[in-house]
């Protein structure tokens, strides 16, 4: 397995001609599509592999992810504030950002270990999905402490039923219910045409990435090192979670790579609405254009050694 | 041919973050204002270009038909609550309507 994967060729070919201000644009709408896809096939191959086992096991899963969301999140805000002295709301608004997750760094996780025949525990679907929420309320709270005017109840609805988790649920309980012989006759288009839909995703991502370059210029080499340091010290929460929770290198690698990436869909949309007063071109700049292509490029592989190294199996 | 009888009204136009539609909805439905039109809008102002190739970058144009003091009113929340902190332009101008009943 020397060659690039073509998956990242697709997000390199998007970020060169973003940079080079082509003209090339990817219709909104499409965007809008693949992301739907996406989430959807990613829940229903999770959900199929969940109609197979228990779910008893579930819930101390869940409860550990969360806590490790909450941790993240805390972690990053005091980094944020202490070493590179962001203000308030813009540090708990970031902190936000990468507490929680990102969709395509997952699913790039997913072709990756695939095309490796490495297996993964089906539940990280569920893990994606309740990992997004936490760090959204926790960076609320240091934003603006427990207020009054808090609209905790809409703040709430789009958390638990934002697109992104709405969509990988909803996908869950159909890969359940149907099992993996009832979904035969749509696994052509959810299973085997993943990969190619995931590349057309990133070249949109890659146009999206080159997009964040001029605000990365303006913030300097702080913003880039914590877009870096960030994800490697939450990746090690992550393996070890895994590891503490008994997961295959394969879940290992995954869960770290959940924890180390940063979200742009459903952190930003809630944070511009909870806190107004920070500037959302900050925590996109390092989650979209340092934390994302790092991900992808360096980091999935580097966690997938890691966790090799950890559990001692051969690689 | 049917005489056609006009009556003055305001139109309030809004230009802002997508983001903020639901929000806004909200407040245009709490001032009991009757009717709106939302479109997908995209362009430059001092926060840069915003071009609506991906969520975060997407703009929306409100326009609301009303009666002169519900649209001071809600211009007034706008100026007080989201002008700081949000991508927003708005402006007030007069219009004539038929039907003035529906605004």
């Amino acid at each position: 397995m020397n060659s690039i994967d073509p998956v990242i060729l697709f997000f390199l070919f998007g970020l060169v001609a973003g940079l080079l201000r082509s003209e090339l644009k990817l219709p909104s709408a499409l965007y809008d599509s693949l992301s739907i896809f996406l989430l959807l096939a990613i829940g229903l191959k999770g959900g199929q592999g969940l109609a197979t086992q228990p779910l008893g096991p579930l819930l101390p899963q869940l409860l550990a992810v969360v806590v490790l969301g909450v941790v993240q999140t805390l972690i990053a805000f005091g980094a944020l504030r202490a070493i590179f002295r962001f203000d308030r709301p813009n540090a708990a608004a970031t902190a936000a950002h990468y507490g929680s997750v990102s969709v395509a760094t997952f699913a790039v996780a997913a072709a990756w270990l695939s095309s490796r025949s490495i297996d993964v525990e089906p539940q990280m679907a569920i893990l994606l999905a309740v990992m997004e929420i936490p760090a959204i309320l926790v960076g609320i709270v240091l934003a603006r402490g427990v207020s009054k005017d808090t609209d905790w109840r809409s703040l709430g609805h789009e958390a638990f039923l934002g697109k992104g988790v709405t969509l990988l649920l909803g996908g869950m309980a159909i890969g359940w219910a149907a099992g993996p012989e009832g979904l035969q006759p749509i696994k052509i288009m959810y299973f085997d045409l993943f990969k190619a839909v995931l590349a057309l995703f990133l070249l949109e991502m890659g146009l999206i990435v080159s997009r964040q370059v001029d605000e990365l210029k303006r913030r300097g080499l702080s913003l880039i090192a914590f877009g870096l340091a960030m994800p490697l010290l939450s990746a090690c929460l992550g393996l070890g979670t895994g590891m503490m929770l008994g997961f295959s290198v394969g879940g290992m690698t995954m869960l770290a790579t959940l924890a180390a990436s940063a979200s742009y869909i459903a952190v930003p949309a809630a944070m511009r609405i909870a806190v107004p007063e920070a500037n959302p071109a900050v925590s996109l700049a390092g989650s979209l254009g340092v934390t994302f292509p790092f991900n992808i490029l360096a980091g999935i592989p580097l966690y997938h050694w890691m966790a090799t190294q950890l559990t001692g199996a051969t690689p | 041919m049917i005489p056609i009888q006009t009556e003055k009204r305001t139109l309030l136009t809004v230009f802002t973050e997508a983001t903020l539609e639901h929000v806004l909805i909200k407040d245009i439905d709490r001032l009991g204002i009757r009717g709106y039109t939302i479109c997908d809008a995209r362009g430059k102002g001092s926060r840069g270009v915003r071009d609506a190739t991906w969520d975060e970058s997407k703009n929306i144009r409100i326009e609301i038909i009303c009666a002169r003091p519900q649209a001071e009113t809600l211009l007034a929340h706008l100026q007080e609550r989201y002008y700081s902190n949000y991508a927003m332009v708005a402006c007030l101008s007069e219009v004539e309507v038929l039907r003035p009943g529906k605004f």
